[in-house]
């Protein structure tokens, strides 16, 4: 998986490309862990995502309680086959999804 | 069917998924299709590599097989670890605020959700799990 990092002010986006999966969902969690302080804005763009397993949803979990304190996390371009995780898990109740 | 036998690490994870898709490529799988069984994959290999042997590591094999008309791929994963059925475990509490949602348990909850038939036996010293998937 490739992250690309995109700040601007206290807005950042994040766009994932690949899997989000057990060997990369650490990758995620590194990359957030590094960049969340002081972000009001959280974009994550999973255009070029092609699935997300369990240890994907943890990272997002985490990251959604971390925003929900400072700011908002939206998450874009969610393709059908997350889409279906994300509503059987009920993620979908408490992701911001456009 | 096809076989293979690897080490069940998560390094190997991704050598799984790459034997598990060439076959589904023949098969002209669609791509949404192939992301959900391969999601599947990596839920179920990550629990032999954690679990199965633990702390030691060892082997398991993975079959790919194509059954009849609606078409339909078997895979299933086979190791010689500790006795265990997945499927026993219970399903997470799903209808939580976010400050009560817990962690564990989503991954063979969602392989139940995605597949079309999962079962589990133990058979000659032998955890098998199979996961069925229509694909015509």
């Amino acid at each position: 998986m490739t992250i690309t990092k995109e700040a601007a002010g206290t807005a950042l986006t994040l766009s994932l490309q690949g899997r989000l999966d057990t060997n990369t969902a650490p990758q995620l969690e590194a990359a957030l862990k590094d960049a969340l302080s002081g972000v009001t804005a959280l974009t994550l763009d999973f255009e070029g995502l092609e699935y997300i397993s369990s240890a994907g949803l943890r990272v997002l979990l985490s990251a959604q309680k971390v925003m929900k304190k400072q700011g908002t996390m939206v998450i874009r371009h969610v393709n059908p086959t997350i889409m279906e995780v994300f509503e059987v898990t009920g993620f979908s109740d408490f992701l911001t999804i456009e | 069917m096809k076989e293979l036998t690897i080490e069940a690490t998560l390094e190997n994870i991704d050598a799984v998924t790459d034997f598990v898709n060439r076959e589904l490529k023949v098969l002209r799988c669609p791509a949404w299709i192939q992301y959900q069984i391969d999601a599947a994959i990596d839920e179920l290999f990550s629990n032999i590599a954690r679990y199965a042997y633990h702390p030691a590591t060892g082997p398991a094999t993975v079959q790919v097989e194509v059954t009849g008309s609606p078409m339909a791929v078997v895979v299933t994963f086979m190791d010689h670890g500790v006795p265990y059925d997945p499927l026993t475990r219970e399903d997470p509490a799903l209808g939580l605020p976010l400050e009560e949602r817990e962690e564990g348990g989503l991954g063979i909850f969602l392989v139940k959700k995605t597949m079309d038939d999962v079962s589990y036996e133990y058979r000659d010293g032998r955890n098998i799990l199979r996961i069925k998937k229509q694909i015509g």
